[in-house]
């Protein structure tokens, strides 16, 4: 806990350096002690996991009456670790990227307050605690966004619209959380002690409230509608970290409540995690297919895979109900593999965006194109990122996809009809959602690093600074790492799970890949790249020797008619249109065509213009209608005040005799 | 599974005799195919070694490379033969005992499939002509609706084997005859059947034989391959084509396979795995003769067909469980 509380020490006087330090200066401090902290609290959660013992920390001092507690046990521990590898990462990146913003000294200070709060959410003990963290990290998350660009109406209406959101679902889980600190007490220890007196109604309750405010951290649908309008506005860096690690706390909370504090509870609880999540795959898959903005694409995505890890959790939580602990516990180690995969690679892939966006100048994919010549190395993390996103083996989406599939899979073979169902529309999910993240990656691949410059932005990119090229190696480096030697992270993993899912045993054998212990299953993912390496070592080898001569560089195929020009290619918006049509149903893309006539003669055309639009169906359908009626809900309400003291005085009265009769 | 102990010679020997029979077969198949459908048509067709013949020719051809192209372009080829030639290694096509027979695992296999289709794609974005990206946009497109319906049917299988091990699944059908004629496995086989026509670019999800760039699936996503290149991508179509089929006949018919350690055993396996696939072949092509290609926008209906056929197959697996 010292090495802890050092580290979190060190990012606070980083937070005093952006106050009292200027220039050069005052990114070289941001960046030295709020990594060096970020390094602390890693090695400290490290220790944690690897001991499996936890350590805590109280004082009745700093906040008023309730005092601070912090207890880091290895559930914790597993998320105090993933923040502060991104921490990190995103610190050393930031050099870079606000030396070419030359930006003030609000958004770094910010910055870190951002980045201690996530690591300290995950160890704080008691409701008060949590609940100042949680607001800590919500509100600073909420500044970040506007803080650069706060003339700009989008980012403001992103900010509104993401600090709503986050607000209701703060009160629902401090609501949920207080109905159970009711009998007890407010440490987490005192709930966890008394959560067995208290009515199972009373419990679900308390659940589905926490449930709710969680889900919506965690970008489920229908809770989701913030995720695409804040990550894009967000700087890149905010938005690795938000998309990342900050909505993985959302699965934090539902684990500690559902699955710690509450031991289990009720299989109906974890079926409606297991829909949640079902749902906002599915729904977050098929709009990164078709979105043309590549940071929106990746806020949908974060949608897609953040629901797989709650189908994930789900199925664990209802296996475990169903008294299948074993394979309980395989579904939730693969679900937080997927959301350790995920934090490195979402991480990557929004820092990539942010190097692309730098640049370039665009983020619109179809304004992008040919950055794999000018931008290697930034393509080629980049790139790495993303195949691991679309679960290629040998990398990490895919050996911690399989661990979640085998948990699932063997889950079947004895349990009741429900959670059956469950499980079925679980691993349905996440076979829909595998090749429609393929294709949403190709087309970021395809269109925006591959092909010709399809703007003078593109055509003119350069190389981003070191330090941003830096940070986005060491995030790619988790995504090689657990892919090939996936077992070597899962002891660790399973430290946390056993929090959340307490058995006997691991379910796993030891060993570089992964081996199911009693039933037959394996992959190892080392020997499948070794293979796959030789025999392209091989092929080539032979090729070379075959053919001396460099090969030579030809015309490409133009069809018989003109020069292809950096037009003629295909974009985003048309390498999704096909998903488009075929998902029509559920999508409902609004589509304009204006077709201009040439006088002489209406079978001429003079100029089409195509336009087309995909909304999000729960915005447009759910949230908009209520805004629109709690607009003119307060226009009605405004009426009454015209600004007369008399008035005023009177409603006063008038509200002081109805309270009186009320209470007479 | 039984507890057999096997030498690692006998399961390099018969992985390597796996990888020649996919790459002679595969070509062979394509051969047969266009042989039959020739001769339903009243005419006498090429050689079936014809495809074969054309690899070979190309192989020796200059190498090419359009303008505007990056490494993409051309390490595609390897990443697809890379893949698909490991995918061969692990599957139990002549033995249920080939090597990494523990990482045989039937999600692995389909997930190489799909590295392979993913590296395609983004070769057949990389030089920026229109006909390039629209192939992979197809090509994509028909990838992702057809993935459904084959991890739902290898999770029929799986549930039915109670392992998604490759030889796993072998075995059990070897050891317990009566699964394969449960309808959890001909409903999975439908779903299969499918999704191998849609994944390998055949009649009537996409016409191999076309040249009109614009109704193209994968022959437009590989238009820019030339010379040595082309042979190399060509082969590993062939290749890809011949593992499918070899394991769908395996997955549902595997009787024949080798599954006591002997090396004559291999040789009777691998001549009864080419008649099971030329089988299959020919049901193929009289598939293909009779039909015509769909319009692109009606393929999705075949693959939901398909999908459904899965989630029935798992539902049945898991009623009759």
């Amino acid at each position: 806990m010292v090495l802890f509380g050092v580290g979190l020490g060190s990012i606070g006087l980083g937070v005093f350096a952006t106050l009292l330090l200027g220039g050069r200066l005052r990114s070289v401090a941001v960046a030295t002690l709020g990594s060096l902290g970020c390094v602390l609290t890693f090695l400290s959660a490290l220790d944690v996991l690897r001991s499996g013992r936890a350590t805590s920390f109280s004082t009745s001092q700093i906040l008023p009456l309730m005092g601070v507690r912090f207890n880091l046990d290895p559930l914790g521990a597993f998320f105090v670790a993933m923040v502060s590898f991104l921490g990190v990462a995103v610190l050393v990146y930031d050099v870079g990227y606000a030396h070419q913003v030359g930006r003030g000294r609000v958004a770094p200070c910010l910055l870190l307050i951002f980045i201690a709060s996530l690591i300290a959410v995950p160890s704080a003990s008691s409701v008060a605690t949590f609940m100042f963290l949680w607001e800590c990290m919500a509100l600073s998350s909420m500044l970040l966004i506007v803080v650069e660009q706060r003339h700009r109406l989008e980012a403001r209406s992103a900010a509104q619209w993401y600090g709503v959101i986050t607000q209701l679902g703060a009160a629902s889980i401090l609501f949920g959380l207080l109905l159970l600190a009711m009998k007890g007490g407010q440490t987490f220890g005192d709930i966890r002690s008394h959560a067995s007196t208290l009515s199972p109604g009373l419990r679900s309750v308390a659940f589905l409230a926490t449930l709710i405010g969680f889900s919506s951290k965690a970008g489920a649908v229908p809770f989701h509608v913030w995720l695409p309008r804040a990550h894009p506005e967000a700087a890149s860096p905010v938005s690795a970290l938000m998309s990342g690690v900050m909505v993985a706390m959302g699965v934090y909370g539902v684990l500690r409540v559902g699955g710690d504090l509450l031991a289990g509870g009720a299989l109906w609880w974890w079926l409606v995690v297991l829909a949640l999540g079902a749902l906002s795959a599915f729904y977050g898959a098929l709009h990164a297919t078709t979105s043309t903005d590549l940071k929106r694409l990746l806020a949908y995505s974060t949608i897609d895979m953040l629901g797989l890890v709650l189908v994930g959790v789900g199925s664990a939580g209802a296996l475990r109900a169903t008294g299948q602990a074993g394979m309980a516990q395989l579904a939730l180690t693969g679900a937080l593999m997927l959301l350790l995969a995920h934090a490195a690679f979402k991480g990557g892939l929004f820092l990539g965006a942010g190097a692309i966006e730098r640049a370039t100048g665009t983020r619109d994919l179809d304004q992008l194109g040919g950055l794999i010549d000018r931008l290697p190395i930034t393509a080629t993390f980049f790139g790495l990122s993303a195949l691991s996103i679309m679960a290629v083996p040998a990398l990490s989406g895919f050996s911690s996809e399989w661990l979640l599939l085998q948990g699932m899979l063997h889950g079947f073979v004895d349990t009741n009809t429900a959670t059956l169902i469950g499980l079925l529309t679980g691993v349905t999910v996440l076979a829909l959602t595998g090749g429609l993240t393929a294709v949403a990656f190709v087309k970021v691949l395809g269109v925006g690093l591959l092909g010709q410059a399809r703007s003078p932005g593109a055509a003119s990119a350069h190389e981003v600074p070191r330090s941003m090229r830096w940070a986005m190696g060491l995030v790619a480096l988790p995504s090689l790492a657990f892919g090939v030697v996936p077992g070597l992270i899962v002891p660790l993993v399973h430290r946390a799970v056993l929090v959340a899912q307490p058995s006997t045993g691991t379910g796993l054998r030891s060993g570089a890949g992964l081996a199911l212990a009693r039933l037959h299953g394996a992959i190892e993912p080392l020997a499948l790249l070794g293979g796959f390496l030789g025999v392209v070592v091989l092929v080539w080898t032979i090729r070379a020797w075959h053919h001396q001569r460099a090969p030579r560089s030809v015309d490409a195929w133009r069809g018989g008619g003109e020069e292809p020009s950096a037009r003629m290619q295909y974009t985003a918006t048309s390498f999704g249109e096909p998903l488009q049509r075929v998902f029509a149903d559920v999508l409902r893309p609004e589509i304009d065509v204006e077709v201009t006539h040439e006088v002489e003669s209406r079978y001429y055309e003079q100029a089409i213009s195509y336009e087309s639009r995909v909304n999000d169906v729960f915005e447009r359908h759910g949230y908009l209608p209520v805004l629109k009626y709690l607009t003119l809900y307060g226009r009605r309400v405004r009426r009454l005040q015209n600004g007369s003291v008399h008035r005023y005085l009177a409603f006063g009265f008038i509200a002081l005799l109805v309270a009186l009769v009320v209470l007479a | 599974m039984t507890p057999l102990h096997v030498s690692a010679w006998y399961a390099l020997a018969a992985s390597l005799l796996q990888v020649v029979l996919v790459v002679l077969g595969g070509p062979l198949l394509l051969g047969l195919m266009a042989k039959l459908r020739a001769r339903a048509e009243g005419r006498v067709g090429a050689p079936i070694r014809q495809p074969l013949r054309d690899i070979r020719k190309l192989l020796g051809k200059e190498r090419l490379r359009p303008k505007h192209s990056s490494a993409v372009l051309a390490l595609a080829p390897y990443v697809v033969l890379g893949a698909t030639t490991v995918a061969v290694i692990i599957s139990p096509l002549v033995t249920t005992h080939p090597l990494l027979r523990d990482s045989a695992d039937l999600f692995v296999v389909v997930y190489l499939l799909l590295t392979g289709s993913v590296a395609m794609a983004l070769a057949g974005l990389d030089t920026g002509t229109a006909f390039g990206g629209m192939g992979s946009s197809r090509a994509m497109t028909v990838g992702a609706l057809a993935e459904p319906a084959l991890l739902v049917s290898v999770i029929a299988l799986s549930i039915q084997a109670k392992t998604s091990n490759l030889p796993g699944i072998v075995a059990s059908t070897l050891a317990h005859p009566a699964l394969a004629s449960t309808p959890t496995r001909f409903l999975a086989l439908v779903a299969l059947g499918i999704v191998v026509i849609a994944e390998t670019g055949r009649l009537p999800v996409d016409n191999p034989s076309t040249h009109l760039e614009l109704t193209m699936i994968h022959e437009a996503m590989t238009l820019e391959y030339a010379g040595s290149d082309l042979g190399l991508v060509t082969l590993g179509a062939a290749m890809r084509l011949g593992l499918l089929v070899a394991l769908l006949v395996n997955l549902f018919f595997p009787w024949g396979i080798a599954s006591t350690a002997s090396i004559p055993l291999l040789g009777v396996a691998a001549l009864v795995l080419a008649l099971k696939a030329s089988f299959f072949a020919v049901a193929l092509s009289l598939i293909e003769v009779h039909s015509a290609k769909l319009r692109l926008f009606r393929v999705p209906e075949l693959l939901a067909a398909g999908f459904v056929f899965s989630v029935l197959a798992v539902i049945t697996g898991l009623a009759t469980r």
